[in-house]
């Protein structure tokens, strides 16, 4: 597995990565923890000719407390996402979705930006982050803009970063005191999601009050399940309860059919899933 | 560990039965070791290969001209630059006088029998160009139509090579009538259909990829007298043959060298084009040059394993009491007939009865040609679906009767004291105690109390159902007495070698023709020579692999190391000590019959003289003074040929939860009681054990090679083609009882497959138990969740799995090289 020849710069600041973008344009691409794009490299599906590196970029790195919302920098490694306490405080979700994503040594090379950025459907954090209503803080050389989650993710492996642009963070707001559980359905353990569900629930007095509802691998994007939401407002954290409002799960969703499933069994599944992750949720 | 097992009153001291750490594993671990890639030699030049996109083309060009040009390339060649030099791939077992073979050119220069086969190689200076180069190699095709499906192709709708005029290769059969080993099948199926139990399944061994950790790699070295292959090999000893026989070389112009190898499963007893194109190109340039393959071409082009359809008819009496047995079997061949090849399915033949007494059994195997990777032997070859097809059928009638699956099989087997039997396929099973093994198991797993839960989560009709599997399988190992290879036209004999030095310092080098692969034979060898000659266990060196260093031997496969190789190496030690008695008899100024032998020191009977054998050693070194006419050497060597197979047995249990809201699966318990003989290393046997269980509880969970409609292999990287690991299984109760075989000296039987062979069924037959009662009777392997869960809200058991790839990796089929690389970015700023 050898990669085409490719030059590499690793800029310190996001303006001189930003500056590198320009000058190279369509061939380049930018490396984060590289795991996705090395294993495109090494299977030559892709010949940059040059690949930027952010990882040298400080200010990138890093979780902080902005008022009513926390922003995870874009090159946090997984890893310290997981176990930062400002995540488990105010969005545990995020932290329940960093424990199943793929295994120990990609949860330290790989990083929150680069997996978003990515946009693979099947990929952990899109449910949990559209869930939780973030959004994506995207610099190009004429400044810097925000995109909401919803707006975000366009298509598989699409999204509204510009060919000229770079992520650089993503700020959540803050669901503290939100139950949360990310329920992931797989064959083994260190494959993607056949289905993911993101969920995360504020309980008041036994019953849910506020839901919030992701689904991965359910379409070519991270989906909302607005549908099971809206279900679930108001209603008791109760089995029975729960069950009729995850039957919405899979409405408006377009799930693949692969070797691990069809659409069919995965909109089946979403249901199910979608049930167990309210309740843990709720319970937890 | 070895309860029933006696041990010698020494036993203490004894190296046999203890459980030594590898003491070759810190380098093979670590990688700091002889690893084919690691291999550097002076000038070498690296390649790589240019490989066919397509299933069934014609090559109507190929256009090397950019690829010569590029950077630090040395030469492109292509199978047209090339004539009878480059040798031909060899099938030694062609199972019937008549079989269809096609020739197997290593680089075919006119048509493409798979995805995957090579039509070009690239010679560069460093192996990044060499890869760059083969992107620039312009081939045209003209697509063929494919034969992809096993049943379409068996029935010649489309041929995989037009030439031959027909898919189907051979036709074997093997009937007890006939061979008056038993009755005839159709009267016994005949009979039941009036007034028995008839059990009639078919059963779907689904292609699998050996996927082994240390990719294939080769290395030739031409500059020398002899030429050198250094090879990512189980078979050196079978290459250097093929070598010389179908490249014009002279055998012993040949050097084969299989420096530390790892891993295989069957998946390195081959000889590769890679290997062959790798020796023609060597020869023609007359530099050193590497191949190594990437993890991609691996899984693509590196034979397959298992791939059949077994129809299966099983008659018995009301009561349960099997009469008769009939298996019909398609195997896929794949493109070409491999070394092995049509024999895989052939081994199976004589296991389908396994250990019940089956009066009338008929089996026929017809071995068909498709345009898919070709298939050969993968860990228990052709055993594992042999027990898969019976312990599934005997859990089948268990069910129709209405009894407990183990007192189906209890009715059925062969009984202890019945030993030695000869079953209704014409084996001799010489030892065994299925009862015993039976038992151990049956309290270690707590079968009562499970099956009691089993009944209580039906009646109460949870969501999360609970099945028990069992499997009692046996198997034979110890490949293979010479004789019975010859009746059944296999091109070599089973025998091994083995050859003992006694070095001046008393230190011992020893050499056998088992080279192994990963399995521990440094280890267990060590063990055997030190009791043997009582020297130190670290005083022993085992030496392997390399043609020039044990010149002589058969190899690794087929659980035959210990069995076969381990008793040649029993009769060397044992002839060092007989060429060492009288010099000890000399040097001690005694009579020959006054010469004890025991824990290393031959001593004068009734005196307190002795000498240890490492000082015999030194003394026959020095040669000053031994006896008239005897030679200044104790070297011995010996080449045993078994007389019989080995017949490994045990009982596994399994226990499954499946959730029936997802179909999804989790192992409760897993226990194994295995009867494998005379156990040298307990710690070996549980690592062979526990890998064979992981590796036959993937076939029934997890793994498949799925073909698309074009013949592209879509599980063609560990995204797809699920490897379980650690996070994946649970921790197995593995026990053992001991009937020790009885047709040599060490009494040990194998156990490199036995894991695998009895794992699957154990497996499958546990999920099906526990949704039967909602009306399933057979789940397709791998029993993914969406089968599962489909066969329990619906009819039919799901079908083929779905030929299509999860797309994590943003690009298109980019199944060869021609693919034109970086088309498929979608934003510019993917991170």
């Amino acid at each position: 597995m050898i990669p085409a020849q490719f030059d590499y710069v690793a800029p310190t600041s996001v303006e001189d990565a930003l500056a590198a973008l320009a000058e190279h344009g369509d061939d380049a691409k930018i490396i984060a923890g590289g795991q996705s794009l090395l294993p495109v490299l090494r299977m030559r599906l892709n010949a940059p000719e040059i690949v930027i590196d952010l990882g040298r970029i400080d200010s990138l790195r890093g979780v902080r407390d902005d008022g009513d919302a926390i922003v995870i920098g874009a090159m946090t490694p997984h890893s310290v996402v997981g176990a930062d306490p400002l995540v488990n405080e105010h969005a545990l979700l995020i932290a329940r979705a960093v424990e199943h994503l793929a295994d120990a040594q990609v949860r330290h090379r790989g990083t929150f930006g680069g997996a978003l950025a990515h946009a693979d459907p099947a990929g952990d954090l899109g449910a949990p982050v559209r869930a939780l209503g973030a959004s994506f803080v995207i610099q190009g050389a004429g400044g810097t803009r925000t995109v909401s989650a919803d707006d975000f993710f366009v298509d598989l492996f699409e999204t509204a970063i510009g060919d000229d642009e770079i992520l650089t963070a993503v700020r959540v707001p803050k669901h503290t005191g939100w139950g949360a559980h990310y329920e992931k359905f797989v064959r083994v353990a260190h494959q993607w999601p056949i289905v993911a569900v993101a969920a995360t629930v504020r309980v008041e007095g036994g019953a849910i009050a506020e839901a919030r509802i992701g689904l991965t691998n359910m379409g070519s994007t991270p989906l909302r399940a607005t549908a099971v939401e809206a279900a679930l407002a108001g209603q008791p954290a109760t089995e029975d309860a729960v069950r009729a409002a995850a039957a919405h799960a899979a409405e408006r969703t377009s799930p693949p059919s692969d070797l691990n499933g069809d659409a069919d069994y995965r909109r089946h599944l979403a249901t199910v899933i979608t049930r167990r992750a309210v309740l843990a949720a709720a319970g937890g | 560990m070895t309860a029933t097992q006696e041990r010698p009153a020494d036993a203490v001291d004894r190296e046999i039965g203890r459980d030594r750490r590898r003491k070759e594993d810190q380098r093979l671990i670590t990688g700091r070791t002889r690893w084919t890639d690691n291999i550097v030699l002076p000038g070498m030049l690296h390649l790589a290969m240019v490989r066919s996109p397509f299933a069934h083309a014609t090559i109507t060009g190929i256009d090397t001209s950019a690829a010569r040009s590029a950077p630090n390339v040395v030469a492109v060649l292509t199978g047209a630059d090339f004539g009878e030099e480059l040798g031909v791939c060899i099938n030694a077992w062609p199972i019937t006088p008549d079989q269809v073979a096609p020739v197997h050119c290593p680089m075919p220069s006119d048509r493409v029998s798979f995805a995957g086969e090579i039509v070009a190689v690239v010679v560069a200076r460093s192996a990044a160009e060499a890869r760059d180069a083969a992107e620039l190699v312009d081939v045209e095709y003209d697509e063929l139509p494919a034969a992809l499906d096993l049943k379409a192709a068996a029935a010649d709708e489309v041929i995989a090579h037009p030439d031959l005029g027909t898919n189907k290769s051979a036709l074997w059969v093997f009937d007890s009538g006939e061979a008056g080993t038993g009755g005839n099948v159709e009267d016994a199926i005949g009979k039941a259909r009036t007034d028995g139990i008839v059990i009639e399944r078919e059963y779907r061994q689904q292609r699998l990829i050996p996927a082994f950790m240390e990719p294939r790699s080769v290395v030739v070295d031409p500059t020398g007298e002899q030429y050198v292959m250094y090879s990512a090999t189980q078979i050196p000893h079978i290459l250097r043959f093929a070598l010389a026989a179908t490249t014009g070389v002279s055998e012993s112009k040949i050097r084969v060298i299989a420096p530390d190898v790892g891993g295989g499963f069957g998946g390195k007893l081959q000889v590769t084009p890679e290997e062959w194109i790798a020796w023609a190109v060597g020869r023609r340039i007359g530099k050193p040059v590497k191949y190594t393959e990437t993890r991609s071409e691996s899984l693509m082009s590196a034979h397959h394993g298992r791939d059949q359809w077994q129809k299966l008819t099983l008659s018995a009496e009301k009561d349960g009491t099997v009469t008769g047995l009939k298996v019909e079997l398609l195997a896929d061949l794949g493109a070409y007939v491999a070394i092995v090849g049509g024999g895989v399915p052939v081994l199976g033949a004589f296991m389908f009865n396994a250990i019940y007494k089956f009066p009338a059994y008929h089996f026929a195997c017809q071995t068909v040609l498709t345009n898919k990777t070709w298939t050969d032997a993968y860990r228990g070859a052709g055993r594992p679906e042999a027990t898969y097809a019976i312990e599934r059928l005997m859990d089948e009638l268990a069910a129709e009767v209405g009894a407990d699956p183990l007192a189906i099989r209890e009715k059925n087997w062969i009984r202890h004291e019945e030993f030695p039997f000869t079953t209704v396929a014409g084996l001799e099973y010489d030892s065994g105690n299925y009862e015993a093994a039976t038992a151990k198991a049956r309290e270690m797993f707590g079968y009562d109390e499970l099956r009691s839960e089993q009944m209580a989560r039906r009646a109460s009709g949870d969501p999360v159902q609970l099945g028990i599997g069992v499997s009692t399988f046996t198997e034979m190992c110890g490949l293979a007495p010479s004789r019975v290879l010859g009746q059944l036209d296999y091109g070599a004999g089973g025998w091994e070698y083995a050859s003992v030095r006694m070095l001046a310092t008393g230190k011992v080098e020893v050499t056998t023709g088992a080279s192994a692969h990963g399995q521990g034979h440094e280890t267990a060898f060590s063990q055997i020579v030190a009791d043997r000659l009582g020297v130190a266990f670290e005083d022993v060196e085992i030496l392997h692999g390399d043609t020039a260093v044990a010149h002589k031997g058969l190899d690794t496969y087929g659980s035959r190391s210990l069995a076969v190789g381990g008793e040649a190496l029993v009769r060397a030690a044992d002839k060092v000590v007989e060429k060492a008695t009288p010099i000890a008899a000399h040097l001690m100024e005694a009579s020959v019959d006054d010469i004890e032998f025991a824990g290393g020191r031959f001593s004068v009977r009734g005196t307190d003289q002795g000498m240890a054998i490492g000082e015999i050693a030194t003394a026959v070194f020095a040669a000053h003074n031994l006896p008239d006419g005897v030679e200044a050497s104790l070297d011995s060597d010996a080449t045993y040929d078994p007389v019989n197979f080995s017949f490994p047995h045990g009982t596994h249990l399994c226990a499954m939860e499946v959730d029936t809201e997802t179909g999804a699966l989790r192992m409760r318990k897993y226990v194994a009681c295995d009867d494998i003989g005379n156990i040298i290393n307990p710690l070996i046997v549980s690592g062979q054990v526990h890998g064979g269980l992981v590796q036959g509880i993937a076939q029934a969970l997890w793994e498949e090679a799925v073909y698309d409609e074009g013949g592209t292999l879509v599980s063609g990287s560990f995204v797809d083609y699920l490897l379980p690991t650690a996070a994946d299984t649970i921790s197995f109760d593995i026990d053992h009882t001991t009937s020790p075989a009885t047709t040599h000296s060490l009494g040990v039987k194998g156990v490199g497959e036995a894991g695998t062979i009895a794992s699957t069924p154990a497996v499958v037959n546990a999920v099906v138990d526990a949704v039967r009662h909602l009306g399933v009777t057979d789940i397709q392997m791998p029993c993914t969740p969406e089968r599962v869960w489909k066969a329990i809200n619906g009819p039919g058991a799901g079908g083929s799995t779905e030929g299509a790839a999860m797309p994590h990796f943003e690009a298109g089929g980019a199944a060869g090289n021609q693919e034109q690389p970086g088309t498929s970015s979608t934003e510019g700023a993917g991170q």
